[in-house]
């Protein structure tokens, strides 16, 4: 058997059913190589060693007794550790979305998405860096140091779930969860080589989730398959009484195997969208997606030319809409019902005061921009002028996915990630503009609610991972994770290992 | 540059922010930066177009009006900066 690290979820899942491996020796393999690697890697804000490994054995014993009663536990991920990214709340670990206002914060409550996993067996080992309240796209806004990116330690991770991409191409942990606002797993996916899902708006619940803007907001996994984020996102998915948000959609079984014993890929049609390979665009980048388009095409998928128009408005339309409602959900961190308060006489001078020193720059930059953009006199210009091209973003998306005169129906559409390979620390700091360019190609399916699935498809002349994404229709990440488990069962660049 | 250091420091008061001066001329600087990148939206004429603020058409779904068990104070105060006879404690809020 291959190094406990390197095997896939689906894998680990296997071994640990057929008493090959026991939960405690997986616990210990994660924790080791996390000992060895954190600290050229800092991936993780948080580690649960001590419950993970009493977790681990509580399992063990479990899994004794089934395979001594010759039957198959219904917790598809007994035994089996995971990361979370530290914007959800497990009930008794720390939590602080990366800021310091969150310092010392004990969430008395866990995440539904946490929960439904923890219920499934899963055991969670530690909290991951993000940029501070997910507001970035690199980690380097974390109030805790920014994340290394395991295929080159000089370059950022990507973010803001950098912390969980990282800690899943480092082989720290089988897999984990992030979440993605404007590409926040999607884009670290890509920058560390690893699979990772962002469902459909609505598919995964909130409850727990440090929110940052709420029509945007989406909680994804990651993982080294595409299968294994399946596993994944089938156990988060579907609706939560807690979050009245989660839509009602049924979460289906996702076949990866047709009647005929191959991927059901027969019919399927893929978009490829003129917008995404523009000027600006790394040429590398541009070759490995349409490389990897052109397996798929052999595998059997029909690849048309299509356009998404207002694809250059996405930028803008984002960074007016995420800022405002960031502004309004970061109102409740106020000093004085949890977190530090930096004493004064009056308590408008602990708002203003522990506000002001507690939130990091990017933070208050875009409290700032989104509160301007609410402000009386201004409203109209910035929100409201986003929101209706917002609509405009969400049409495009519409007429590819759905019969019209104009152009093919697609089932997905193909598409960079982002524009270069994973960039240097310190690249952007003095230029947040530079940086929300990073994240270009991500947000328009946030800004649409359709799900996005980021997979490597090769690397660049320096060894960095490229990345491509599939976009499809509302609720129908199905297509997009057996298009790319197809793509995985003849390429293998989600099997490569950094050299750490 | 769009915004004028007053507009900044408004813009911080009703955010409740306190900056400092070295904060507010950078801020003053980026902020102007990326406001005027906005301004690409203005090319868009958008007179007939509905603004979007959901992407999803399930709309609000209504749970049954009945109450459960929450959290308990003394779990809900274990985070509080300062606590007083099982409450939050603040400074006054009212001029004497």
């Amino acid at each position: 058997m291959p190094d406990l690290i390197d095997l896939t979820l689906t894998q680990t899942i296997a071994a640990l059913r057929n008493g090959e491996t026991s939960s405690r020796e997986l616990t210990r393999a994660c924790l080791e190589r996390i000992e060895q690697l954190e600290p050229s890697l800092h991936a993780f804000l948080y580690l649960a060693a001590d419950s993970a490994s009493a977790q681990a054995d509580a399992a063990d014993r479990e899994l004794t007794a089934l395979r001594k009663a010759n039957s198959q536990s219904p917790k598809t991920l007994l035994g089996i550790p995971i990361a979370i990214k530290d914007v959800l709340t497990v009930e008794g670990l720390p939590c602080t979305a990366g800021s310091k206002i969150l310092e010392g914060f004990i969430p008395p409550f866990t995440a539904t998405v946490v929960k439904r996993l923890q219920e499934a067996g899963a055991i969670v080992i530690g909290k991951t860096n993000t940029d501070e309240f997910a507001m970035g796209s690199s980690t380097e806004n974390s109030a805790y140091g920014v994340t290394h990116n395991p295929w080159d330690t000089s370059r950022v991770p990507g973010g803001s779930s950098g912390g969980s991409a990282a800690a899943v191409a480092a082989r720290l942990i089988p897999a984990a969860l992030g979440t993605d606002t404007g590409g926040s797993v999607r884009q670290p996916a890509s920058f560390c080589g690893v699979t990772g899902l962002k469902p459909t708006y609505g598919r995964v619940s909130r409850y727990g989730l440090v929110a940052y803007g709420s029509s945007l907001d989406c909680v994804g996994a990651l993982g080294r398959t595409s299968e294994d984020v399946a596993t994944l996102f089938q156990i988060m998915a579907g609706r939560d009484p807690l979050d009245a948000t989660t839509a009602g959609a049924p979460v289906s079984k996702i076949e990866f195997v047709g009647a005929d014993g191959r991927p059901p890929l027969r019919g399927l049609r893929i978009g490829v969208p003129q917008e995404y390979f523009v000027r600006g665009i790394q040429a590398e980048v541009e070759v490995g997606v349409r490389k990897a388009i052109g397996v798929l095409e052999g595998l059997g998928v029909e690849v048309h030319e299509i356009s998404l128009p207002h694809t250059e408005y996405a930028l803008p339309v984002y960074y007016i809409i995420a800022p405002a409602e960031a502004s309004a959900n970061l109102a409740r961190y106020d000093g004085i019902r949890y977190g530090p308060r930096l004493d004064a006489e009056s308590m408008w001078d602990i708002y203003y005061r522990t506000r002001g020193r507690k939130f990091g720059a990017e933070v208050e930059r875009r409290i700032m921009l989104g509160t301007y953009a609410l402000s009386a006199g201004y409203y109209e210009a910035y929100y409201g002028q986003a929101q209706k091209v917002r609509t405009l973003i969400k049409h495009d998306f519409e007429q590819a996915f759905e019969p019209s005169r104009c152009c093919a129906q697609v089932d997905a559409i193909a598409a960079p990630v982002a524009p270069t390979t994973a960039f240097p620390i310190g690249a952007h700091s003095d230029d947040p503009l530079a940086m929300y360019l990073e994240d270009v190609f991500t947000l328009p399916a946030n800004l649409a609610g359709v799900p996005g699935l980021a997979f490597p498809v090769g690397f660049d002349g320096a060894g960095l991972p490229v990345g491509m994404q599939l976009m499809g229709k509302h609720f129908r990440e199905d297509v997009l994770l057996r298009m790319a488990h197809a793509y995985q069962q003849v390429t293998d660049w989600h099997v490569r290992k950094p050299d750490l | 540059m769009p915004l004028s250091l007053e507009e900044v420091e408004h813009i911080a008061t009703l955010a409740r922010l306190e900056l400092s001066a070295e904060e507010k001329t950078r801020y003053r600087q980026q902020l102007s930066a990326i406001l005027d990148y906005f301004r690409k939206l203005q090319e868009l004429d958008t007179t007939d177009i509905a603004p979007t603020s959901n992407v999803l058409s399930g709309g609000s779904p209504m749970r049954a009006d009945e109450s459960r068990p929450g959290l308990s104070r003394e779990t809900l105060l274990e985070n509080a900066p300062e606590v007083a006879r099982g409450q939050f404690k603040i400074p006054p809020v009212f001029d004497a």
